[in-house]
């Protein structure tokens, strides 16, 4: 099907001017080398990579400095032959000004006009021998990731995980002003070709369709002259008509396939892979040549700019090194902002401290007069221009209300994650509602609601096992305390069972007995110290006979059966007696004092 | 008689469908409180009691049983409207009690001066406090609600809440309608 030159139409679209044809006349420079660079370890939203050099070290151009333990880091190589000065936190390119972890290389002055290059990967000429596993360790080492959007690392792209038949290659360049890839491919074809040729061969795919807009006709036709000159049969070159984005990932596939995307998914589930000129030609580099993605071009264009054009530029190199190369300071009173990327779908810098990354394209510096500040929005009047210019077909005019009354679930039943944010709807509304920062909003709030959904799940379960657990401890507790209780209870009615039932036998005497012997013991006492009542002293002169007649008694039983003992109840006898004796002569003592006549 | 026809007609058919009723209310009987769930998924979980009860749960039971909507100071706004909307009624503006709360805030123990009483860990509602007695404890950030509930039982005030820093995952593009007009009779309204 893509073999007929049959295009289909991008749904919706807009024509803002192009002002390309400040950059795109001038050839590829090379800016100096900068004092410094900043190689921010993390790149947009992946996981940072870890360093593999410490502060103190000398790196030479294209040594790796820092590799991902995660698949979506990207490896990072020094861009300069220098020192690392400090591994600390910097601003890097995204728009809300966050330092993130960077290594800061200054140049050494002893490499300041020859720039010392490593080797340590080696150029592979005959990359077409080479097993594909090679060529894809290959990609990953050299650092490679997507140089015309998101920065995504480009070897996933080949992991193989689906089936593909057909590689895209973009060099649509819809963007206004930007025009690197533009050059790119005049000056660059044949090594683009070959990165096409790798490419195809690593994802084993049939063929290549390389899309360009019309409105580069130098580019065609080197691209034209390139393919003709390697003769081969899958490489299909495809002129399609200038729109803005046609560029996009999905809007180039449908216009190049008629297929569409569904959505949330990527090309790769409908067998394609889309890949920017720019990235091509960077894999051909490092395949062939064994260079590390240590530069990329960058159009440096706006009317502040005296000298527009595209320049080979060392990622890492700060922007107002940047600026200062090309005859700018940023004290400039004329330069209102700098934009990275295009004035669609570009960000305004927090600050010129920021570092060219992988994936900047365009560094736009207009004057004032050029890109006054945007008006102030006026109510939208409902005239659905936004809703012919959306190249998705959203209803971005409902998505407006929802996202100013907050509807965030109404906004996601209208789509607005399809939203590619490309700015359509925001160049075209009359009233200049800044619509797709509302979207952009929109989508942050719906993340962020997510993100606190998930936490508010975790916290109630936590809350609601804690809850549990907190219910269980007391009804353990009540448990024991009833088995306490039960246990508690039983003995005492074990012990009052005892008492009731065992009255009349030995259990009784032997308490009756001790008893007995208690009092007696107490008598013993009172009889030795005679200071107690006339009844005590009684008691005890008779417990004393008592004792001394039983003792007798048994004296006799055991002399009539000649037991053992005899003499110890002898004893025990003379002793009771002498006792006895000490009692009464102690109660006619206090008969004698107190004079009782009884 | 024929009085007594329909009567007798409505007597059979008011059975009938009194059966069914009956034989529904038990057949397709709800365990528990549907109500209560609609309630608690709206609370933003934060388990700080500031509403009073000793958890989200327990006041989204309040509110089922009528109480105000507005006491939930973690939620916002954004919370009593959320409510408003489920259970019909009108939105209340917060309670003005209520402290006015900066949100993404955590709890951190300076940990050199924790004594290791155990009293956060037990005040805290989600366990996000780890430690054992005598010895350090510490937050699980991940877990922490940022309720403020250690802060009074610690008796060395060695709780500080710490406002997280925006990280590129936290991070999210702002608003752009800053006082814009919604139709054009407001405009006046908002430029006077």
């Amino acid at each position: 099907m893509s073999r007929s030159d049959k295009l289909w139409s991008l749904v919706g679209g807009v024509h803002p001017p192009e002002n390309k044809g400040q950059s795109n006349r001038q050839p590829l420079q090379h800016l100096p080398l900068s004092e410094t660079v900043v190689l921010p370890l993390q790149q947009s939203n992946g996981i940072p990579a870890e360093p593999t050099v410490a502060v103190g070290d000398f790196v030479v151009t294209g040594q790796l400095i820092a590799i991902g333990k995660h698949p979506i880091a990207t490896r990072l190589h020094a861009t300069l032959t220098g020192e690392v000065i400090a591994i600390e936190d910097h601003v890097f390119a995204h728009p809300s000004g966050i330092s993130v972890p960077s290594i800061i290389i200054k140049r050494s002055d002893l490499h300041a006009s020859t720039d010392t290059h490593d080797s340590s990967l080696e150029p592979w000429y005959n990359w077409e021998q080479l097993p594909v596993d090679a060529l894809l360790m290959r990609i990953e080492a050299a650092g490679i990731s997507g140089l015309g959007g998101a920065g995504f690392p480009t070897h996933i792209k080949y992991l193989g995980q689906r089936p593909i038949h057909t590689l895209i290659v973009n060099g649509i360049e819809c963007e206004p002003y930007i025009t690197a890839d533009d050059r790119l491919m005049r000056e660059h074809a044949a090594e683009i070709i070959t990165g096409i040729q790798i490419a195809l061969r690593m994802l084993s795919a049939q063929e290549a369709i390389v899309g360009i807009e019309d409105n580069k006709p130098e580019a065609i036709s080197a691209i034209r002259t390139a393919i003709t000159a390697v003769n081969d049969a899958r490489l299909v070159l495809k002129v399609i008509p200038t729109r803005y984005p046609s560029g996009g990932e999905k809007q180039l596939l449908y216009i190049l396939t008629g297929e569409e995307v569904p959505s949330g998914d990527i090309p790769a589930s409908l067998g394609y892979v889309i890949q920017n000129v720019g990235t091509l030609f960077a894999m051909q580099q490092a395949v062939q040549l064994g260079q590390p993605l240590i530069e990329r071009v960058v159009t440096l264009t706006g009317d502040a700019v005296a000298a527009p054009g595209n320049y080979w530029i060392r990622i890492g190199t700060p922007i107002d090194a940047v600026l200062e190369m090309v005859g700018l300071t940023t004290q400039d009173t004329d330069i209102q902002r700098i934009i990275m990327g295009g004035p669609m779908m570009g960000f305004t810098l927090p600050n010129a401290q920021v570092p060219v990354s992988k994936t900047t394209n365009c560094l736009l510096i207009p004057t004032k007069q050029e890109m006054p500040d945007n008006p102030e929005a006026d109510p939208c009047i409902r005239c659905g221009l936004c809703e012919q210019a959306c190249p998705v077909s959203l209803l971005p005019q409902k998505l407006y209300w929802n996202a100013i009354n907050r509807e965030w679930d109404q906004a996601q039943l209208n789509s607005i994650q399809d939203c590619i944010e490309c700015g359509a709807c925001s160049w075209v509304c009359p009233s200049s509602i800044p619509l797709v920062q509302h979207y952009r909003f929109t989508k942050a709030e719906i993340k962020r609601e997510a993100v606190e959904t998930v936490k508010a799940n975790q916290s109630r379960i936590r809350f609601e096992n804690r809850q549990l657990r907190l219910e269980k401890e007391v009804a353990e507790k009540e448990i024991k305390r009833q088995a306490r209780a039960a246990q508690a209870a039983q003995a005492q009615s074990v012990k009052a069972q005892t008492g009731d039932t065992q009255l009349d036998t030995s259990a009784k005497d032997a308490i009756l007995a001790s008893v007995a012997r208690a009092k007696a013991k107490k008598n013993s006492q009172v009889a030795v110290e005679p200071k107690d009542s006339l009844e005590s002293l009684q008691g005890a002169v008779t417990v004393a006979l008592q004792a001394v007649e039983k003792t007798k008694v048994k004296l006799a039983a055991a002399q009539a059966g000649g037991l053992p003992s005899v003499t110890a109840l002898t004893t025990a006898l003379e002793k009771l007696e002498k006792r006895a004796q000490v009692a009464e002569v102690a109660l006619a003592t206090y008969i004698e004092k107190t004079g009782d006549p009884s | 008689m024929t009085i007594l026809t329909a009567v007798l007609a409505l007597l059979v058919l008011a059975l009938i469908f009194g059966a069914i009723l009956g034989y529904a209310a038990i057949r397709f009987k709800t365990e528990g409180n549907p109500l209560v769930e609609s309630i608690d998924n709206l609370l933003p979980q934060t388990q700080c009691g500031q509403c009073g009860y000793p958890g989200c749960r327990p006041y989204a039971v309040a509110i089922s049983d009528g109480d105000a909507i507005n006491k939930c100071p973690p939620g916002g706004m954004a919370t009593v409207e959320a409510l408003a909307d489920l259970l019909d009624i009108p939105v209340l503006p917060l309670d003005a009690e209520a402290p006015d709360v900066e949100q993404n805030r955590i709890a951190v123990i300076r940990e050199d001066e924790c004594i290791g009483c155990t009293k956060c860990i037990q005040a805290c509602p989600v366990d996000a406090i780890l430690g054992a007695a005598k010895l350090m404890h510490t937050v699980i950030e991940s877990e922490c609600t940022g309720c403020d509930l250690c802060l009074e039982p610690c008796p060395v005030d060695c709780i500080d809440m710490i406002s997280q820093p925006v990280t590129l995952t936290r991070w999210g593009w702002q608003s752009p309608l800053d006082q814009q007009s919604i139709i054009a009779t407001d405009r006046e309204g908002v430029h006077s």
